[in-house]
């Protein structure tokens, strides 16, 4: 790997010699941005739509919360009928899962920076690019018709046979599905072909960033199990059109069928959320520990096995279905083989930590804070993992809690992280660190309020998408609502932050946090082209030649 | 261990980072400094035709493995219900014509050859020759179409519907009212009509491109009208051999494909069963209408044949046959659209030996439309 | 063969700096016209050999062939013999997970079969028994 010289040894020409020409102002008006083909207005048209829908997911989860406020004894007491509450977390559920969670790293960051990162001008097929968003786009108009319509009461799983005689829009949300699944799939090809084939001499595969390793991984999983998917839902949506009775009991077909059938997507989809965020650890970790990545090969290595194992552990979500003993067997004993790379992860971003000199910034304060609630949130995915345990826990709050950790407290901190860090390069614009700081504070604890609680309840028996319950839960509960709005608030306060830096926010430095990886060499926000020089590809994690420049506020690479 | 970057594995001295080694001190203009070297057929992020051609063809095979997997759910559940009810799969299988799915296999292997051929054109810059093997492909697309129309609207014509919808086979089935082969020909005649009206257009103001985009589309257009034929004769000609055989073997049998495989499926459920079952009376006697409920009743339980002519059984085989063959048909329509945009790039010369790729990677799709098929065709048709 | 791919038809065009076109491996006609009769020949085969009852040998030989046929489309048509590696690497590993789909999700179908025709009173019912009227029976 060291033999590896770099053909390309001129220095860099300053890139901030027209500091005024960005991609943002490259061009205007509502058809240069809708009919760009430039990755980060891409990416940036992503992030709005995502945090769009993160918005609507969010409010589905805030009327769940305040619903259970109360027990519910008397349904026709209660704030949202009972229907009404299948329909809310069912939107909830999709909403999160496929328009948020699903694109949120991967096409919002992972568009904006994986070519910068590559130090291209962008990805290999910019146009399919634009293609995947309006596929994205057009998904949501699918959702919103549901929502408008008569709203959809399956839970996000679409498990048969309740979602082929359910009354609700089910059609309109699977084939938002099918056409979701597509734009994933595009993204995922995109940047696989991206990295095979446009890394720039000098960058060899174990010079690249861990994001794009991170990401690279996440392609794999969306080009092969994302058609799954795609096919169930289409089988499923034929259920209802004419009646197929592949997923059917009633036509002789087995609803078990289609639990394997979307399971084999959707638990490698579990990691095509999980592990772009992963990614986004690894490199705020190095950076703003100032300190190289403790173990790179492994945690290079780990995000392809998670992408790998992640296929043969689907079972574990249908060990009640009357799966073969054999089968839940199996699945469980291979679920348990995820954790050695998870784990992998977890113990080198601690030893990138030790005897680093750790900045603790608002994107360093969400990335640690994603590390204690990742660590709850697999360990206790290890209960859920063994068959007798699970047993007992399955389909109650502790799942919920469960998947919450990982999920929420897992790829939405870091998302927010991996945004506080990578804003000032895609604005331009610095933020409040104070303020960012005190948003971090407020989610941690607004989240640890909400779902511990959950694991509680879980343990003791709540059942998950219960409009009701008995009065022993009501305080677990409304410990959860208070901390479920105390999230609100701190997530409003982590948006204001960022719409306020955007008015008022200082200009970005080139390089304000010292990282090493090449989208910090060019200017913020980059140009049109990202680089006006072809950059110099060194390691991604040698600090050495990091410097600070207290003039500029911001660090600069050591020319050799 | 060294790995290598893929600008690095090339043979090409990288021809944009060596012409900014020496053109370093010149200002960059912030976007595109090499663009002026770039063909128009080169994207301006690609440093060479190769690069571009590398990722296309990448793309393009991990677009077939999203393929792959996309039709492996299918399979899945073929695989699972012909495990489960072997003998279902022998009585279905039966109604399937084996000659026009086998006609069909050598239409696509035919067009398989066409398009490869059409790629070692698209290599050699001889454009006469790809447009021609572009517009067989298209036209072997359309014949394709044109069987496939002929074979379920026979289907649907005598109820061979999937699920919910299959009428159980019965004696003095009612035979269709509605002629589903008019209804499937509607659009192809309205193309043929206006590929025709383009041919005569470009006749009249002389264009040789216009000429070589109507040509094949105008051929493809009949093409569909030849499978149509094609099928017609094939299918017409079991009527006719069926309808003497048939009405000896069995009093006013309807017809021989489906008068034929009753017989095995009584066969295949006599093993199944203590009770022989005497072949005159193997037919179900149940109303032509769908039957709702798929439960045996006690009646019926005496006549073997009944466990598989219904709904939830041979019902749920042609729900698998018609999701399996009907998204391969719309991939056969796809293709379709994309060989005719190429069809149209090479009527414009735009191919040459370093701007090939889309000829090649729509080939590739092509071809694993055929490679689906190959796997259809035994799987569906020929078992016995 | 490995000569048949040779530069034939390398037209350089001169218009960017350095004419490479090392890329284009026009496959020879006769080569297309071999694999060409060779499928047909199989499905020949594949037609004749439906004729007689082999039982269970029956779907192996059919699928034996379908493969071989599938073969020798990705091997010449999609040239894949004189691809890159990697393109050989996606293609396979897609038959791969779809191995590994079908091979755990038919595991549990054989297991849960069993239970799923078990009727209330513990008799094993037909396996041609439609299921829907089971499960009716035991509402």
């Amino acid at each position: 790997m060291s033999a590896v010289t770099s053909p390309m040894t001129t220095t860099v020409a300053s890139p901030d010699k027209s500091p005024e020409h960005h991609y943002l102002n490259h061009s205007s008006g509502f058809l240069s941005w809708a009919l760009t083909l430039d990755h980060k207005r891409i990416g940036m048209m992503y992030l709005a739509g995502i945090l769009f829908s993160f918005f609507l997911g969010g409010v589905f989860a805030l009327a769940i919360r305040i619903h259970l406020w109360n027990p519910n004894l008397d349904p026709e007491a209660a704030w949202l009928s009972n229907a009404t509450y299948n329909r809310v977390f069912t939107l909830h559920g999709a909403i999160m899962v496929f328009l948020f969670i699903i694109p949120s790293v991967p096409a919002a960051l992972g568009n904006f920076l994986l070519p910068i990162m590559l130090g291209t001008k962008d990805v290999a097929f910019p146009r399919l690019n634009l293609g995947s968003f309006y596929l994205w786009v057009t998904g949501l108009l699918f959702f919103t018709y549901t929502l408008f319509s008569s709203g959809i009461d399956t839970g996000w799983t679409f498990y048969t046979p309740y979602s082929i005689e359910s009354k609700s829009a089910v059609e309109a949300a699977t084939l938002g599905v099918f056409i979701l699944g597509f734009s994933s799939i595009f993204t995922g090809l995109n940047f696989i072909v991206t990295i095979n084939t446009m890394r720039p001499p000098g960058m060899t595969w174990f010079k690249m960033p861990l994001f794009l390793w991170a990401v690279y991984a996440t392609s794999i999983i969306q080009v092969l199990a994302t058609p799954v998917l795609g096919i169930t839902v289409l089988l499923l949506a034929l259920e209802r059109f004419i009646g197929i009775g592949i997923f059917d009991p009633a036509l002789n077909g087995d609803p078990v069928t289609f639990q394997h059938f979307f399971w084999f997507y959707s638990h490698p989809a579990v990691y095509i959320m999980i592990l772009p965020a992963m990614g986004i650890i690894s490199e705020l970790m190095s950076v703003h520990s100032h300190k190289g990545i403790f173990g790179y090969r492994m945690i290079a290595y780990s995000s392809i096995a998670i992408a790998l194992f992640g296929f043969l552990v689907w079972g574990h979500h249908m060990f009640t279905s009357g799966m073969a003993d054999v089968t839940t067997i199996v699945f469980s004993a291979l679920t348990f083989t995820v954790s050695i790379p998870s784990a992998i992860k977890v113990f080198n971003w601690l030893g990138t930590m030790y005897q680093g000199t750790v900045a603790l910034n608002t994107p360093m304060i969400y990335a640690l804070a994603f590390i204690f609630l990742f660590t709850i949130g697999g360990l206790t995915g290890l209960f859920l993992g063994a068959l007798s345990t699970d047993m007992h826990l399955h389909d109650t709050y502790f799942v919920v809690a469960h998947f919450h950790y990982v999920m929420m407290g897992g790829t939405l901190v870091a998302f927010l992280g991996g945004l506080f860090h990578w804003w000032p390069k895609m604005t331009g614009k610095m933020f409040n660190d104070t303020a960012g700081i005190l948003s971090a504070a407020i989610v941690f604890v607004g989240f640890n309020l909400t779902f511990l609680p959950q694991f509680v309840l879980g343990t003791r028996g709540m059942p998950r998408r219960y409009a009701s319950y008995v009065r022993e839960f009501q305080q677990l509960h409304q410990l959860s609502t208070i901390g479920a709005m105390t999230l609100g608030l701190g997530l409003l306060v982590a948006g204001l932050v960022l719409l306020h830096s955007l008015f008022y926010g200082k200009k970005a430095p080139m390089n304000p946090w010292g990282g090493a990886t090449l989208e910090w060499e060019c200017s913020s926000p980059p140009p049109h082209d990202n680089f006006s020089s072809p950059p110099t590809v060194g390691d991604p994690y040698d600090f050495t030649s990091v410097e600070y420049d207290g003039k500029t506020g911001s660090y600069f690479k050591k020319k050799k | 261990m060294k790995i290598e970057s893929p600008r690095q594995q090339g043979r090409h001295p990288f021809p944009k980072f060596q012409k900014t080694m020496t053109e370093v001190a010149a200002p960059a203009d912030g976007h595109g400094h090499d663009h002026h070297d770039h063909p128009s057929w080169l994207a301006h992020h690609f440093d060479d035709a190769e690069q571009q051609y590398d990722s296309g063809k990448l793309g393009m095979w991990l677009f077939l493995v999203t393929e792959v997997l996309f039709f492996s759910g299918m399979f899945c559940a073929y695989v699972l219900y012909r495990n489960r009810n072997p003998e279902v799969f022998e009585f279905c299988s039966a109604f399937l014509n084996e000659k026009l799915g086998a006609i069909n296999t050598g239409v696509l292997l035919f067009s398989s050859l066409t398009m490869a051929w059409a790629v070692r054109a698209s290599q050699l810059k001889q454009t006469k020759i790809l447009v021609g093997m572009l517009g067989a492909t298209l036209g072997c697309a359309a014949m394709f179409l044109g069987v496939k129309s002929v074979e379920y609207s026979h289907k649907w014509g005598i109820g061979l519907l999937p699920g919910r919808y299959y009428v159980a086979q019965v004696e003095n089935a009612p035979h269709a009212e509605t002629n589903y082969l008019q209804m499937l020909c509607v659009i192809p005649a309205i193309l043929s009509a206006v590929f025709l009206l383009y041919y005569v257009y470009s006749l009249v103001i002389a264009s040789k491109f216009h000429q070589r985009v109507a040509g094949p589309l105008l051929v493809s257009g009949l093409c569909f009208f030849a499978g149509v034929g094609l099928g017609n004769i094939l299918e017409g000609g079991e009527h006719h051999d069926e309808h003497g055989a048939g009405s000896h073997a069995h009093d006013d049998a309807h017809g021989h494909a489906h008068a034929d495989p009753l017989v095995q499926g009584v066969a295949t459920a006599e093993k199944a069963t203590v009770e022989t079952a005497d072949e005159g009376i193997s037919f179900v006697k149940t109303s032509g209408g769908p039957v709702n409920d798929v439960a045996v009743t006690k009646e019926e339980e005496g006549i073997p044949n009944s466990k598989v002519n219904n709904q939830g059984m041979a019902g749920l085989f042609f729900s698998i046959y018609y999701c399996m063959t009907g998204v391969h048909a719309v991939h056969i329509i796809g293709g379709m659209l994309v060989i005719t945009w190429l069809i149209v790039k090479a009527s414009r010369e735009e191919f040459h030996s370093e701007y090939f790729g889309p000829v090649d990677n729509v080939g590739l799709y092509w071809h694993l439309v055929d490679f689906i098929w190959i796997y259809l065709f035994p799987l569906l048709y020929l078992i016995t | 063969m490995a000569d048949t791919h040779s530069h034939t038809a390398d037209a350089h065009s001169g218009d960017h700096g350095h004419g490479h076109s090392g890329f284009s491996h026009p496959m020879p006609i006769w080569m297309l016209l071999t694999v060409f009769f060779a499928l047909l020949g199989l499905t020949f085969l594949t037609v004749f050999q439906a004729q007689f009852d082999l039982g269970n040998m029956e779907i192996v030989l059919s699928l034996l062939i379908a493969t071989i046929k599938a073969g020798l489309v990705i091997a010449f048509f999609m040239h894949l013999l004189w691809d890159k590696p990697l393109n050989a690497i996606a293609i396979l590993s897609s038959l791969i997970f779809v191995s590994l789909f079908l091979g755990f999700t038919l595991m549990d179908a054989q297991g849960y079969n069993e239970r799923l025709i078990m009727d209330p009173n513990g008799d094993l019912l037909e396996r041609s028994q439609p299921k829907g009227s089971l499960v009716k029976k035991s509402e």
